[in-house]
């Protein structure tokens, strides 16, 4: 490939006026030189690799969408759902930044499940990618944290006794447990002083955590470099210039690259936003614009449908304390994810029928405990759950042994890069 | 209107009104679940019939406590003087909330509980929902109020619309159900709709008039559905042009890749 064009080195531009000024008091140079233009990422990415940014980009979404809530979002038993209505009805386009920020939390999940289902196909959390891919699962679970706290918020009656089973499943810790409960909610109930809470958590404890667990995710990133669908190590093959031979600056390559990506996901929310903002009952939940009501429950209770693979886990076991512990388990087994691979290859590609089965029956598991876990816990559906909740765990625990006994194919040495022009 | 269109109109009239008949003699409401609203909330006279509907004949009990008479008449294309004489009750301001005047308390020891606002219900409920809850009441001596519902089994209303759908009784037949013991159980299922007394309206004119009232609180569930649709089309527009042109960057870009 021709040369990448690469930026001289900063001491050697001499940008007079205000740019110089400035440049020589803040490294912004230095920092787009090094972070962006000279960073060098494998060339071979493909669609899978566009959801980390996507993520990022959602975020920006959030954040931005989410400032503007909370200038008309007001906390509280008897403001919050009138509040929401406020927005919807009387605020200047509050409608429209209500739509992204509700869809803009499921959009959320959707990318981040599918950059951590990338991560489990291209081997990404192996070696020397451990920390990263455990920062990320920080990322996650404060991304589950934050996406529970706002959905209380509205105050609807999904919200009231979602939170009212989610909270109790703290309960079913031994001996700590009703205390704990109590000291979350800060009443008797899901209350007053619960919605108080979980706004100040919601908007800006969490956000913070968030950020700041982002800004590491990209740092441990930065140190490693991207793993890429061959599983391969560009840096071990470096050609004269002191560069990847298989890598291309991120700057302007991926950038370019990525708001394509960026382009793609607009659209598809904004046909969500503009024509469908319910999903169906899947964003917005149909008994979520009835007030919370503690004397009605509502018909069926589900989350929304991004936790729903873990609530069909829950409500798969008869006994509740073993049911929640399985739930959890269910989260934090993907931490382990590094040290229960023992394959000898990263990519799906240079695995064998056992990896790539094995990772198929998880993913047809998350899927179908999803769908089980919006359904009502009665018959067919329970029987259901309880045999893909065993497809789920089996993919975590034998793994040590079909990782090791799995007959792997030969990698390349340099990655596989189809040219489409 | 010229002769031969009348008559084409006249007989597509009449080719309805059999249809109904014919669908009504083979055992009215049978098929009730399956009653659509159907989605209008662009039709600016179906929506205005349905608020003087709801002026007359909800509004005494139910409040829509969310939406403003100012915000209706902009929204459903009334002039200031027109929501003043067909649709602001007396002694209410076009910017006032549209509340209804029974006070709480008493309504929850007439019915039992306080009629619910109306603002959100099709958005909770659905559109079909309150469809087809205001066209299953009958008659029901057991009940408090003398009526019951299909789709709200011992609804706390009453059948206030009986004045113009007339009275109906449903008709329960026996089968045979395969319960989850295994066991056969006789069960009683509704079968179909008896008209007892009838109404001031045709079942045709009350289906109209149950279509505009729904639409309605279609509109109020989410007043600015219409123009959100409407914009939408403009914004998924500009995204794919968008998108495009990000599209020819990249290919600019990677020529260079190899």
């Amino acid at each position: 490939m021709a040369a990448p064009p690469v930026p001289p080195p900063a001491s050697q531009v001499k940008p007079g006026g205000l740019r110089g000024w400035i440049y020589k008091r803040l490294p912004i140079q230095e920092f787009i030189a090094e972070q962006l233009t000279g960073y060098y990422a494998p060339k071979n990415f493909n669609i899978w690799y566009f959801f980390g940014s996507l993520a990022l980009v959602v975020l920006v979404l959030q954040l931005v969408t989410g400032i503007f809530l909370t200038m008309f979002y007001k906390p509280g038993e008897a403001t919050s759902f009138d509040s929401v209505e406020f927005i919807m009805r009387e605020v200047q386009w509050g409608w429209l930044i209500r739509y992204m920020h509700s869809t803009g939390a499921s959009v959320f999940f959707i990318v981040v499940y599918l950059h951590m289902f990338r991560a489990m196909l291209y081997g990404s959390y192996k070696a020397p990618r451990e920390l990263l891919w455990l920062i990320g699962m920080l990322v996650y679970l404060a991304l589950m944290a934050e996406a529970f706290f706002g959905y209380v918020l509205p105050w609807g009656n999904m919200s009231f006794w979602g939170a009212q089973v989610i909270v109790n499943l703290f309960g079913t810790i031994p001996v700590i447990g009703p205390g704990l409960v109590l000291w979350i909610r800060g009443d008797y109930g899901i209350a007053d002083a619960t919605l108080g809470r979980f706004f100040a958590l919601h908007v800006a404890a969490v956000p913070l955590a968030i950020l700041l667990l982002v800004a590491l995710h990209l740092v441990a990133l930065r140190q490693t470099g991207s793993n890429n669908p061959d599983g391969i190590e560009i840096k071990e093959r470096v050609g004269a210039d002191g560069h990847p031979l298989d890598g291309i600056p991120f700057h302007p390559y991926y950038t370019v690259k990525d708001i394509v990506g960026v382009g793609v996901m607009l659209v598809l929310l904004a046909i969500v936003v503009f024509f469908v903002p319910t999903f169906g009952g899947l964003f917005l939940e149909g008994p979520n614009f009835e007030p919370a009501n503690p004397m009605s429950t509502p018909e069926h209770i589900a989350p929304v449908w991004y936790f729903t693979p873990y609530y069909a886990i829950l409500r798969a076991v008869p006994d509740q304390r073993l049911g929640a512990l399985l739930m959890f388990l269910a989260v934090a087994l993907f931490v382990f994810l590094p040290w229960l691979d023992r394959s000898p290859v990263k990519s799906m590609r240079y695995r064998g029928i056992l990896s790539r089965g094995a990772l198929a029956m998880f993913a047809v598991s998350f899927v179908v405990l999803g769908y089980l876990g919006l359904q009502p816990a009665e018959g067919v559906y329970v029987v259901l759950a309880r045999i893909f909740a065993v497809g789920y765990f089996l993919f975590f625990f034998l793994m040590p042994w079909y990782s090791r006994v799995d007959r792997v194919k030969p990698v390349p040495e340099r990655v596989i890069y189809h040219d489409h022009h | 209107m010229t002769t031969i269109r009348r008559a084409l109109l006249l007989a597509c009239l009449l080719a309805s009104g059999a249809a109904t008949a014919a669908e009504e003699s083979a055992g009215a409401g049978a098929n009730w679940m399956t009653w659509r609203a159907g989605d209008d909330v662009t039709n600016l006279a179906s929506l205005q019939r349905g608020a003087r509907n709801f002026m007359g004949y909800c509004l005494g009990c139910h409040s829509l406590k969310y939406e403003r008479y100012s915000r209706l008449g902009v929204d459903l294309g009334l002039t200031p003087e027109e929501l003043q004489q067909y649709l602001i009750a007396p002694g209410d301001k076009p910017a006032d909330y549209i509340l209804t005047t029974m006070p709480a308390g008493d309504s929850a020891t007439w019915f039992g509980k306080t009629p619910p606002d109306l603002s959100l219900m099709a958005r909770a409920r659905g559109p079909d929902y309150l469809y087809q809850f205001l066209k299953t009441f009958y008659v029901d001596s057991s009940r408090p109020t003398g009526a019951n519902n299909l789709r709200l089994a011992a609804s706390a209303m009453p059948a206030v619309l009986s004045e113009l759908e007339g009275l109906k009784s449903a008709v329960y037949k026996d089968e045979e159900e395969i319960g989850s013991d295994g066991k056969v159980m006789k069960v009683h299922v509704f079968d179909h709709f008896e008209q007892l007394v009838p109404g001031r309206m045709t079942p045709a004119e009350y289906d109209a008039f149950v279509h505009d009232t729904v639409n309605f609180l279609d509109y109020v569930g989410e007043p600015t559905q219409a123009e959100r649709r409407a914009l939408g089309l403009w914004v998924v527009l500009f995204l794919l042009v968008f998108t495009w042109l990000a599209w020819l960057l990249k290919q600019q870009y990677w020529k260079d890749v190899h």
